[in-house]
């Protein structure tokens, strides 16, 4: 079904960037091991099912050069620093100029993934890269990211900050960016992951894969934002693992990028485990944005809730495939998906496929979906009172983002955001 | 303040006002009456221009200005206010924050600095006594989960901020007890200041008990056919509407 890509040409790809492979041994077996994986699996065609609404053939990784370390320092601006912990990658490789200057707390373990050499066996053992290309690419090509590990002792209020900051100009770079999180037994965290461009001409290709291993009672709180540059293709794969009384919460905003593509898979290893996942993306112009989350209920007595949402307007197009899968011993499952979408324009797109597959016959799961438009008679509510058309959207739109924003704990990032979301909307209604 | 004249409007193939006219003059209170299906739900809607309804004739002029070729925020900029029949909720909206923008986006209009959230704050708590309306009231989502007499007060409370110089209040009585009814005529009443104007529309004349109209007008198929003052009122409360559908069959 997918293309098949010379490996000869992979290697190619892959040799041209000579000077980095023997700078990190460590990475060499997952680099290996990643190229036949996915010069076995090639890119997937629309006929793939899961790549059915996206197409990634024109993003054959032989346009993009595999990117360098960054030599020159870093003139732009970042946002503005939180009081927690900075993890700068820049174009996949770590940034010690850019990161917090101290990456020690009490609790908190963060190394660049190229300086840890012990890891490797974890790294990678989370996903089966056989299963999906485009993480056989990042174990093909990576060449750094972080990982970070929490103990018990770490305090919860200390955020966790990693930027992907994609720094190449107009090249076509492939970033291919690697993180490995491990909340240990009894811990608690706060993350944040963004990706965002350097300037607004970029055209790189950002190819993440984040691993999250969450031990028993452990908590892990992640916010994902992804706002790279309007001509920017972002893949990324999160899969987190959780053991028993563990919970996962988890929010990605999706506002900016030519193309994004996210799989969130989330694993109920153990008993009593809480998920909640929450998603908005805004879409404009000819954006795509696509969101495929998988919910893994393995052991009873879990429970998941998903709240997807999605504005879509111009010509773009969103996706949803939400899907929960309830093994035969997962018993006393709740699981619960909503996925809601306004589209804007008559040329903007949604396809949602919510997807329940049930082996276990004593469960709570229910999931919707709907699609439809801004509502007018809260439109016009709003006009009557004088308050001006695009303004009158923006509010309505604003306060359907909402419900998903809300479930930000952090309240500069929230503010931030809904800010964020507000100027795209407005800017979306002229 | 206001002259409809000759005013036809439909519904999709449906003819609903058939030429009517009425003229009401700074300060006045009207009160349109009616059976179910005359129009007089209709007329609210024509007058705040909202969209489904398709204005075929006549003419509606507002303080010299002409109605109808203004949009719907246009119309409220100008001092018109809609009290909806039923006011729609609007989730993730707080009432503050609706208000603020609504009144701001007024003021602006008229080359006003917009409120700043003390003075905003000051004029609310204010307003909020006409209507004796709960301070969490301000917090919630528009209307989201308010009852049928909370929605109505909140209509009055709009009203009350927005200080328009024409109010039509469309069914306002309907779905409200006597004590709400009460405290609803009150908040407008409050609003009778002998400059601003009202269209009250009701089915009964109990409310017109309480916000006392200066004149009565009946509305029938479409246009008015008798108007009088609030004696007529009394007059069709006790003999219904079948005297009046006679007498226009004639």
């Amino acid at each position: 079904m997918n293309q098949v890509i010379e490996k000869k040409e992979l290697t190619n790809m892959l040799l041209n960037s000579p000077e980095l492979l023997p700078a990190v041994q460590s990475l060499t077996m997952l680099n290996r091991e990643g190229l036949a994986a996915f010069a076995a699996a090639g890119i997937p065609t629309h006929k793939h099912e899961e790549w059915k609404y996206t197409p990634v053939e024109s993003l054959h990784p032989l346009n993009y050069a595999a990117s360098n370390i960054p030599q020159s320092p870093y003139s732009g601006t970042l946002p503005n620093a939180s009081s927690g912990l900075r993890i700068v990658l820049r174009n996949g490789y770590f940034d010690n100029r850019l990161s917090s200057p101290n990456l020690a707390s009490a609790g908190i373990k963060i190394h660049s993934l190229a300086a840890t050499h012990k890891s490797e066996a974890e790294i990678g053992s989370l996903i089966d890269m056989h299963e999906e290309p485009f993480v056989a690419l990042n174990c093909a090509l990576c060449r750094d990211g972080v990982v970070i590990t929490i103990e018990k002792s770490a305090d919860p209020s200390t955020l966790i900050e990693i930027i992907h900051l994609s720094d190449a100009g107009t090249g076509k770079q492939m970033h291919s960016p690697r993180i490995f999180v491990k909340a240990e037994k009894g811990s608690e965290a706060s993350i944040s992951e963004s990706f965002i461009s350097a300037g607004g001409n970029e055209t790189c290709w950002t190819n993440a894969v984040c691993e999250i291993v969450i031990e028993e009672n452990a908590k892990v709180n992640f916010v994902k934002m992804q706002l790279e540059s309007e001509g920017s293709v972002l893949t990324d794969f999160t899969k987190a693992v959780q053991a028993s009384n563990s919970t996962f919460d988890i929010v990605t905003v999706t506002l900016d990028g030519k193309l994004v593509r996210n799989n969130l898979h989330i694993r109920h290893n153990g008993t009593n485990c809480t998920s909640h996942l929450y998603g908005l993306f805004v879409a404009d112009g000819e954006q795509l944005i696509d969101n495929h989350t998988l919910v893994d209920h393995a052991m009873p007595n879990c429970f998941s809730n998903e709240l997807y949402k999605g504005i879509v307007g111009g010509k773009a197009t969103g996706v949803f495939n939400g899907k929960i899968f309830v093994r035969k011993d997962a018993q006393k499952t709740n699981a619960y998906q909503s996925n809601k979408t306004i589209l804007l324009t008559d040329e903007a797109q949604m396809n949602a496929k919510p997807q329940l597959e049930i082996y276990a016959d004593d469960v709570k799961c229910t999931h919707g979906a709907t699609t439809g438009q801004l509502d007018e008679e809260a439109l016009f509510y709003l006009r009557a009172r004088g308050i001006g058309e695009n303004t009158a959207r923006t509010l309505l739109n604003i306060a359907f983002a909402q419900d998903v924003l809300n479930n930000i704990s952090d309240g500069a990032m929230r503010e931030n955001l809904t800010l964020l979301v507000n100027q795209k909307l407005s800017d979306a209604n002229g | 303040m206001l002259t409809i004249k000759n005013l036809q409007a439909r519904v999709e193939d449906k003819e609903i006002l058939k030429g009517l006219s009425l003229t009401i003059n700074d300060g006045e209170v009207h009160a349109i009456m009616g059976p179910n299906g005359s129009g007089k739900s209709t007329l609210a809607s024509v007058l705040a221009g909202r969209d489904a309804y398709e204005v075929t004739g006549g003419s509606v002029a507002f303080n010299g200005d002409d109605l109808l070729d203004m949009s719907p925020e246009d119309r409220a900029r100008k001092g018109l206010f809609l009290a909806f029949q039923y006011p729609v909720e609007i989730p993730g909206v707080s009432n503050a924050n609706f208000l603020k923008t609504a009144v701001n986006e007024v003021r602006k209009s008229k080359g006003l600095q917009p409120l700043d959230s003390k003075d905003f704050l000051i004029m609310m708590k204010e307003k909020m006594k006409l209507v004796e309306m709960d301070k969490q009231m301000t917090t919630r989502s528009v209307n989201e989960g308010f009852s049928g007499g909370e929605k109505k007060r909140n209509e009055i409370f709009q009203m009350a901020m927005l200080e328009p110089a024409f109010a039509v209040l469309d069914e306002t009585d309907s779905g409200l007890d006597i004590d709400a009814l009460r405290i609803v005529a009150n908040g407008v009443n409050a609003l009778r200041d002998g400059k601003r104007s009202f269209l009250v529309i009701t089915h009964y004349q109990r409310l017109l008990d309480y916000i006392v109209p200066d004149f009565v007008h009946v509305l029938f198929n479409g246009k008015i056919v008798k108007s009088g003052t609030k004696e007529l009122a009394l007059e069709l409360e006790e003999k219904g509407y079948d005297w009046i559908k006679a007498e226009a069959a004639v």
